[in-house]
């Protein structure tokens, strides 16, 4: 069964449809040409519940402190907040309750951590630690950790040189360095408590994801897909900072704690070395397939769930094969690494459609059954649901235009690529969507178990790709294309979306002119929080979408927008606003969009963002008055 | 009528000589002599300096379409493509607008390129032979409009993202120019 809806082309392209029969009229007689233009030119489009009835999740969440201790809030990545003094109600009362200025000027993406009336914020590089007295009014700073990476460790960041944030745990703040250490800092008096280095920058190794703690275990990844890296994940003591165990995304199975444990549900990803020979010779070690991205966890299974990004480079021509495991998700035991199944959503990827989005767990009824799943929007258009026990796909529904595929086949849990839409080395393909940064990049959604449903803060971007040869020299990037990225059907490019996990349909969506880049939040009182890359922070009704109060921050959003309840017993929310990230690039790093090329081709959708915004970071919280 | 003919007859042979320096290719290599590198500086601030060396206006690989065709095709196989983009930028600085961080001159390129610079650039020394860091520097100069448009190149061989070298509107540089602003 292909899950899939067919519907119109390319809004833009109106005149598409008499192509094809003039075509037809023209070169009669050719055989080939006909059936290469008979076809119509395929746009996936995702399906609106018409008669949405709300049905709140009859699951378990974690409890709720009312802290924030790390950036999804819980193991199961929900960004839910119980939290429910702001409401639909009282919500345009919102006022701002203090502000923190970072001092910095690239994109801030990470999530303000709250635990013990402490706020913690981490900065881009040079990925300082802030500590603000939440006692006090106006939040004054308690100390700063200075990590002080080497500043030539931004020469290889891809986009824009960002960290997504820390974990707390055990008393200690964990977060990763650009220059590849993880860090521990003591939570109270901000001194160093260990410091490993766990990547070399002239492998084009950097680090930018924000580690998950998992029964004293830092598990943390590398980034670097551009750069011809090898990627891995790691977890590391955290006492003391000693390396537990290591699992690359490919080469023998030894290397990808690959053992008697590993059971995929599908038979494509069964076999011995299968990162080794599903790459040509030796490719493999330069093969990308880093975990940059978020991993979630399940306590009753003890499993890790996590995203592996694209291969690399980006010109498919030069590694024929599924390059396993690269854009894949993995389960794996947190104690020993022990790979446990893995699922390939885009093998042998051709689009930079990384796989590292945000895995929520979830107990949901599917086709009547109730089922451990995890709910995942990926790069390549699709949610996903999947048994999280197995790693079966028990559905794949369209969430943004595709013309990339034509669906899921749920019986080989096979991506249908659309053969006409493959890049070619030293041609131009046009109409590719989702564009590289896919119908959805790293901004994690956030489930409410009170509506049921998923808000997904996601693209809207199609893209011309043209492959070349690429040349590997270590420590540069690796990438081989020349993109240029464009606004989807409909020529605007992001949309805020609320998501039914169990119909795979969209309740409501609100477009935005730009990708929405930032996280989202959503409370107990039906708010959801996210903002917007010309600096907007929204509150928007979690049932409707209906937009309930905004406020202009001094730069772009792509940061994670927070909650927490203050000593004074009040719920305020936090958002760290400074526009960057690959969205936001052409501000942050002053790019000339005259060459469309700019940023990986991403600056020619975002030609005007600098109209619109500035740079500069900045902690925005909010309360009612 | 005569003079006419005389006139155009120098015009045209002046066009042809013209050309064929453009179309020179360079088959020796001798890297331009080390008075330039003398002169590089990345401040424009000269404390007590009354008279500030010069650096020379050009040198033949500023000059030579074959230099800056060579380079354009080292910008790609250096992967210097993949930082700078076709001149807008991306993980580097766009190199087609008129901002110099560490100077426009020629000499300033090259230093750049070979010595690296901290925030990012690699040290490509011991990785690119000298020649070609010049046929680089003439390349990056004609991506921002700093080269004459008879060297700069018409067209891309590949996808066309952006306004050709050549057509590129001459620019003045700002920032750090190598020759400190005099006063006016």
């Amino acid at each position: 069964m292909v899950s899939s809806n067919e519907t119109s082309h390319l809004a833009a392209c109106k005149c598409w449809p008499a192509i094809p029969a003039l075509c037809l009229v023209l070169l009669g007689g050719f055989a080939g040409e006909r059936s290469a233009f008979a076809q119509k030119p395929l746009i996936l489009q995702p399906t609106i519940e018409r008669n949405y009835q709300p049905h709140p999740y009859q699951g378990q969440l974690e409890g709720d402190d009312g802290q924030w201790v790390r950036p999804a809030k819980d193991y199961a990545s929900t960004r839910y907040s119980s939290l429910d003094q702001l409401n639909a109600s009282n919500v345009k009362t919102l006022k701002l309750a203090f502000t923190f200025s970072t001092g910095m000027t690239h994109g801030h993406e990470a999530a303000p951590l709250v635990v013990n009336n402490t706020m913690y914020i981490v900065t881009p590089f040079p990925n300082n630690l802030y500590a603000l007295d939440l006692t006090k009014p106006g939040a004054p700073m308690k100390w700063v950790y200075e990590p002080l990476p080497t500043p030539a460790s931004q020469g290889v960041a891809c986009c824009d040189v960002v960290n997504r944030g820390a974990s707390y745990d055990d008393g200690k703040i964990y977060y990763n360095t650009l220059d590849n250490q993880t860090v521990a800092v003591d939570a109270v008096t901000g001194r160093e408590v260990w410091k490993t280095r766990v990547g070399d920058i002239n492998k084009g190794e950097s680090m930018t994801m924000a580690p998950l703690v998992v029964k004293g275990k830092v598990l943390v990844g590398n980034s670097g897909g551009e750069f011809g890296v090898r990627g891995w994940l790691t977890a590391l003591d955290g006492k003391t900072g000693k390396i537990v165990w290591r699992a690359y995304t490919a080469g023998p199975d030894k290397d990808v704690l690959i053992g008697p444990r590993f059971k995929p549900f599908y038979p494509q990803d069964r076999g011995q070395d299968l990162g080794v020979k599903t790459w040509p010779p030796d490719s493999w070690k330069i093969g990308g397939g880093t975990v940059w991205g978020w991993i979630s966890y399940d306590p009753q299974l003890n499993l890790i769930y996590y995203g592996t990004a694209n291969p690399g480079p980006w010109d498919a021509e030069a590694r024929p094969g599924d390059n396993k495991f690269t854009s894949g998700i993995f389960a794996r035991d947190p104690d020993t690494g022990e790979a446990v199944w893995f699922y390939q959503f885009s093998p042998h990827d051709l689009y930079d459609y990384d796989a590292v989005n945000e895995n929520i767990l979830l107990d949901l009824p599917i086709n009547g059954q109730n089922r451990k799943v995890l709910v995942h929007p990926d790069r390549n258009g699709y949610v996903y649901v999947m048994d999280r026990t197995t790693g079966e796909v028990l559905s794949a529904n369209v969430f943004a235009p595709i013309t990339t595929s034509r669906g899921v086949d749920l019986k080989t849990g096979q991506l249908q690529y659309v053969e006409e839409k493959r890049p070619i080395t030293g041609k131009v393909v046009q109409g590719l969507c989702p564009a590289s940064p896919g119908a959805k990049d790293w901004q994690p959604s956030a489930f409410s178990p009170r509506t049921g449903l998923l808000y997904i803060p996601h693209n809207h971007l199609c893209m011309d790709e043209e492959d070349l040869t690429p040349n590997y020299i270590a420590g540069t990037p690796y990438v081989g294309a020349n993109v240029r990225m464009y606004d989807g059907p409909g020529g605007y490019g992001g949309e805020f979306t609320a998501w039914d996990p169990i119909e795979g349909k969209v309740v409501w969506t609100n477009q935005d002119h730009f990708p929405v880049w930032s996280g989202a939040l959503v409370t107990a009182g039906d708010i959801v929080f996210y903002g917007t890359l010309d600096g907007w922070f929204k509150a928007v009704d979690a049932h409707s979408g209906t937009l309930l109060w905004q406020f202009k921050t001094g730069s772009g959003i792509i940061g994670q927008p927070t909650t927490y309840k203050g000593p004074d017993g009040k719920q305020y929310v936090a958002i760290l606003s400074g526009v960057g990230g690959w969205a936001g690039a052409i501000v942050a790093g002053g790019l000339d969009a005259r060459d469309e090329s700019a940023a990986l081709g991403f600056a020619n959708a975002m030609k005007d963002l600098p109209h619109y915004t500035n740079k500069g970071g900045m902690l925005y919280v909010f309360a009612l008055p | 009528m005569r003079l006419r003919l005389q006139l155009g007859l120098l015009f045209a042979i002046a066009s042809v000589l013209v050309s064929c320096q453009r179309e020179d290719r360079i088959l020796r290599q001798p890297p331009p002599a080390n008075d330039i590198l003398n002169t590089i500086q990345i401040s424009g601030l000269n404390p007590g300096a009354t008279s500030i060396p010069t650096p020379p206006s050009s040198n033949m690989y500023q000059e030579s379409a074959y230099a800056v065709s060579e380079g354009q095709k080292l910008f790609e196989q250096y992967n210097c493509v993949g930082c700078h983009a076709h001149g807008g930028g991306g993980i580097g600085p766009p190199l087609m607008d008129r901002d110099w961080i560490y100077g426009s001159e020629p000499g300033n390129i090259f230093a750049t390129i070979m010595q690296g610079r901290p925030n990012g650039m690699p040290s490509f020394r011991n990785r690119i032979p000298e020649y070609q860091g010049w046929e680089l520097a003439a390349y990056v100069r004609s991506l921002a409009g700093l080269l004459p448009k008879g060297v700069s190149p018409n067209r891309p061989d590949q996808m066309n993202v952006k306004p050709s070298e050549s057509s590129t509107s001459e620019q003045k540089p700002t920032g750090i120019t190598g020759v400190p602003e005099q006063h006016k």
